[in-house]
């Protein structure tokens, strides 16, 4: 349901995180919409409080009281008797009020499959687009033994199941055998003992009549359509819709005070509007964005427990996500350590650490969650342990992000992915767009200039790429947003929501370390000029401010090159940002930094400085 | 902003516990409304379904799945022995030449037969599960079938992190002072059996001897990473922990490092040196927060049950907090300042903050997220 700008005048988005619920308000005004206050406070889902709608009204309240010192008015009041008051009359009550959710730890799901690498592949990046974490995907053909599946499905209590296999008309027996192993597990869910674990079947459309013998009488067995009815066809719509549908029918409910919020999520004509688990509404807001502009896009949202990782690649916009369910900065930051080695993060300090201490610093971080660095070197630290985390989610992203195994030709469906080979990724950097990035460490970075420095050093953008972050993490709120008035979404997403960070510019290919890599003109619009020909192994930061435009003349020596053609010269327009314009000639293809430690740390201080990163004391 | 610090772990003299006991499954409560129980007492018991064994008998009978009704001489629901012939062909042309049998792996029943896929599920007896009280106290309330909550008052102190799963013993306190590392001349035989108290921190080794000496848990103020990584095996990469089986509960109270075990815990362990205790190392940092307890009942009258109702802890002047990251790591200090604008730390990060005076009497400026309030 769209409603237009004349009943959507004033509107309350939040998102019900794991630690804390942010509230934001978007209002029209001067013919525009602007999200123009936000409000935070600590979730409630679990005890003492154990109702998620104290938290939403204790960030709404911090808003009112904003609202109405920004505005002068005393008059201004969003609820009442803890309880939104919609539609907006003058300067009381709200048009609508929208909400994500992953608190209490999100939506979990197991999913199963016949072969891992071909159905089981499509069922979890069913889930995943779903917003579900997947907590473990079994399969006729994976290596452990049957009563081994059992015991782990009898174990995880997911919040539902997902089941694919066989094309239609294709294997009966293997499906039947996957639900005869559920049947046996007898699974219970996660919250709630009152009610039956709701189980999708989205397999062959044959074997229904069997899987329903197996399963009816111990789940609540729901059908939709053959995720993979052909081999070479993916058909992801049915089956995440039901995950919604389900998300919100049984498994919400369970959650303390979801009851009631489900009941306060309404448009002006009071009209209910769906809540969504926040990654089922970044990735929206990512889709809407990639598709208006017609871009290549990923983002990321680096949190204290998970990091997911979204793209938009090729023409017909596929869309993939991926939660890297142990990558975080506070919860799992332990596991980052444990995922990447000490080596790994190490090489991005450029100063020397106790081993011991570190490790103990990392653990405490890991048990006093909401702690921030407050010193120098502990932030360095931190940041070192970001791109890190940054790094292993994005390796496991492109992993995912392939082609359907087991087949070569190209389709023409939207939700299939065209391909050249089998089973690759559709990942190209070189072809990317904008990297958005968002979560705490990206969006609260004390300077800009370290986001960005994280952002490349992480994911290693490739010729050209335009550089992002989340404001204030508002992708979620505007996700859901989208879902009443897609202008709305779009509108603020571009003037409150994205901040541009600038450009980066990296020629892929080999170098040696001080050998001519890039020559580089800039006219920049002040009038002045950059000319360099800057060696290999260099980065170089040229500010042009957000909106205006440098019009650059590249042209690179040796192998290296700067874009999907192999182009060794490019006229080019590189938009600025906050932060500028970044020449990145340190390689890609491999990246690699110096091996000696005393080298490799003198070039980290060199490369930081030119990044703005850090106050000149910690680089000496 | 809202609230930017965390709620801190409770170290109370005195306070009304309520905590549900309840079976994994549906099972038979054995006590009542007003029983007085003690921590051993087994309150509630079930029976855990028996493994689920997939057994292919069509294979293993040599015929296809579909022709397996024919042979097979069970149903869902019979009891089995390894004595139980499961299905048997009649033989070459019926004559019982080349007959084969196919007995059961277990013992247990049958759950399932399939005339898809040609398997059996075979399900092993089932598993008898108990749940004990763990603390002293009163039954206030039965959850028929599922288990009781059991109320108390205790001397109360939360952990920061703990392994191991619940005992049950007295309290050793083998240190003069907070600051003190335990030293391993100090565990001997007299350990067998305790919850023993080490002050700022405990070495590998110390924890390896009080293992060996018997004592059931361990109390300290810092532990190091790698010395739990020695313990267990592995590497804790996200801390949902209180399953292990190391041979006894540690229950971490400030942290990773060496770290000053906090006054007031300390000094209320002492007290109740040589006093029953109820403890476990269960920790859940994310979703649904838990933390290692420590559990010291008291003798208390049935009118006394009345709990305070459940409140975030209040930041205000005066408010006694703790400093729980570098710098300052693990020291006192009480709130002097509370300002509002936001303010920039060495790391440049714009954070609230709040001033707060040590026991020395020097004041400074802390983010507000870095420190705990210690509820009194």
């Amino acid at each position: 349901m769209q409603y237009d700008e004349k009943r959507l005048t004033r509107i309350v988005a939040t998102d019900c995180g794991s630690t804390t619920t942010k509230a934001i308000l978007i209002e029209y005004v001067d013919g525009e919409y602007r999200q123009t206050i936000r409000g935070e406070a600590p979730t409630t889902v679990e005890a003492p409080l154990n109702d998620v709608t104290k938290g939403v009204i204790n960030a709404t309240q911090e808003m009112e009281e904003l609202a109405r010192l920004m505005y002068k008015n005393p008059n201004i009041k969003f609820m009442e008797n803890g309880e939104f008051i919609i539609p907006r009359k003058g300067d009381i009550g709200v048009d609508a009020y929208v909400s994500t959710s992953s608190a209490g730890g999100g939506l979990q799901m197991m999913v199963t499959g016949v072969v891992a690498s071909m159905t089981g592949e499509s069922a979890e990046r069913a889930a995943l687009g779903a917003g579900a974490i997947v907590m473990d995907l079994i399969s006729s053909n994976d290596k452990r033994m049957n009563h081994e599946k059992i015991e782990r499905i009898r174990h995880l209590r997911p919040d539902m199941i997902l089941m694919a296999g066989g094309e239609d008309g294709g294997t009966i027996k293997h499906v039947v055998e996957m639900a005869e192993l559920v049947s046996g597990a007898d699974p219970k869910p996660r919250l709630g003992s009152a009610y039956k674990l709701p189980v999708i079947f989205a397999g062959n459309k044959e074997a229904i009549g069997e899987i329903k013998n197996t399963l009816a009488e111990k789940v609540n067995l729901i059908l939709a359509e053959n995720i993979r009815p052909k081999l070479e066809t993916e058909n992801l719509g049915p089956a995440r819709d039901k995950i919604h549908d389900i998300f919100m029918e049984h498994v919400m409910q369970q959650a303390p005070g979801y009851n009631k919020l489900m009941e306060w999520t309404q448009g002006p004509d009071h009209k209910r509007v769906p809540i969504m688990p926040t990654p089922a509404a970044v990735g929206n807001i990512m889709q809407t964005i990639a598709k208006n502009d017609n871009i290549e896009v990923v983002g990321v949202d680096i949190g204290g427990a998970t990091t997911d990782v979204f793209s938009v690649f090729t023409d017909e916009y596929i869309f993939n996500r991926t939660v890297s369910a142990n990558l975080g900065m506070s919860y799992s930051i332990s596991n980052v350590l444990a995922s990447s080695g000490l080596a790994n993060i190490m090489r991005w300090v450029p100063f020397d650490l106790d081993e011991s201490e570190l490790r103990n610093m990392i653990k405490n971080k890991m048990i006093r969650p909401t702690t921030i660095p407050s010193l120098l070197e502990e932030l360095v630290l931190e940041q070192a342990i970001a791109k890190e985390a940054l790094r292993l989610a994005f390796e496991q992203h492109k992993e995912f992000a392939s082609g359907l195994k087991g087949m070569q030709r190209q389709r023409d469906i939207s939700e299939a992915f065209s391909q050249s080979t089998s089973g690759a990724t559709i990942v190209n950097l070189m072809t990317l767009d904008l990297l958005v990035g968002s979560g705490g460490v990206l969006s609260h970075a004390p300077r800009r200039h370290q986001t960005v420095m994280m952002l490349i050093d992480a994911f290693l953008p490739e010729g050209i790429t335009h550089l992002a972050v989340d404001s204030i993490f508002m992708m979620p709120h505007l996700g859901v947003l989208s879902e009443i008035n897609a202008k709305a979404a779009t509108e603020v997403f571009r003037k409150d929501c994205m901040v541009y960070l600038g450009s980066c510019v990296a020629p892929v290919g080999k170098g040696k370390y001080g050998k001519p890599a890039l020559y580089a003109k800039l006219e920049l619009p002040d009038g002045s000029t950059f000319e360099e020909d800057i060696p290999f192994g260099e980065v170089r930061l040229i500010p042009c401010a957000g909106g205006q435009i440098a019009k650059a003349t590249l042209k690179t020596h040796g192998s290296l090159i700067l874009d999907e053609n192999k182009a060794k010269e490019l006229s080019v327009d590189l938009h600025g940002g906050q932060v500028g314009i970044v020449l990145d000639t340190r390689g890609r293809r491999p990246f690699t930094l110096p091996a000696d430690k005393t080298i490799r740390i003198q070039y980290l201080k060199k490369w930081m400085r030119e990044f703005k990163a850090y106050p000149e004391n910690i680089l000496v | 902003m809202g609230q930017a610090y965390s709620a801190g772990l409770a170290v109370n003299e005195s306070t009304i516990l309520r905590k549900e006991r309840i079976l994994p499954l549906k099972g038979k409560v054995l006590v009542t409304k007003g029983t007085k129980v003690k921590g051993e007492d087994v309150i509630a018991e079930t029976l855990l379904p028996g493994k689920v064994l997939p057994f292919n008998l069509a294979n293993k009978l040599g015929v296809t799945p579909s022709q397996l009704e024919k042979y097979i001489k069970i149903k869902a629901g019979d009891k089995i022995t390894k004595k139980t012939i499961l299905a048997e062909n009649a033989g070459f042309l019926g004559l019982g030449i080349f007959r084969s049998e196919v007995h059961s792996p277990i013992e247990g029943e049958v759950e399932n037969i399939s005339a898809v896929t040609g398997q059996v599920l075979l399900r092993e007896p089932r598993i008898p599960v108990q749940v004990k009280a763990f603390m002293d106290g009163i039954v206030t309330k039965v959850l028929p079938d599922e288990g009781v909550v059991i109320e108390n008052k205790s001397a109360y102190i939360q952990g920061i992190f703990g392994i191991g799963d619940e005992t049950i013993g007295e309290i050793k306190v083998l240190v003069e002072t907070p600051d003190e590392e335990l030293d391993a001349g100090k565990i001997d035989e007299s350990c067998k059996g305790k919850i023993i108290v080490a002050g700022s921190f405990i070495p590998y080794h110390v924890i390896d001897s009080a293992i060996k000496h018997g004592a059931i848990a361990i109390i300290t103020g810092g532990i190091d990473d790698q010395d739990i990584k020695k313990l267990l095996g592995y590497d804790i990469g996200v801390a949902i922990t209180g399953h292990e089986n190391i041979g006894l509960t540690i229950i971490c109270t400030e942290g990773f490092g060496k770290i000053t075990m906090a006054k007031k815990t300390f000094d209320l362990l002492k007290k109740y040196d040589g006093h029953k205790a109820s403890v476990h190392g269960h920790t859940q940092i994310r979703a649904g927060v838990i933390r290692p307890e420590i559990i010291i009942p008291l003798d208390f009258e049935e009118d006394e049950l009345i709990s305070k109702e459940a409140a975030l802890p209040v930041l205000e002047i005066g408010t006694l907090i703790r400093i729980i990251r570098q710098p300052h790591f693990g020291s006192i200090a009480r709130v002097t300042a509370l300002p509002e604008e936001l303010t920039k730390v060495e790391s440049e990060t714009l954070v609230r903050v709040l001033e707060a005076e040590f026991e020395d009497g020097t004041r400074l400026m802390l983010p507000r997220a870095n420190v705990e309030v210690i509820e009194t």
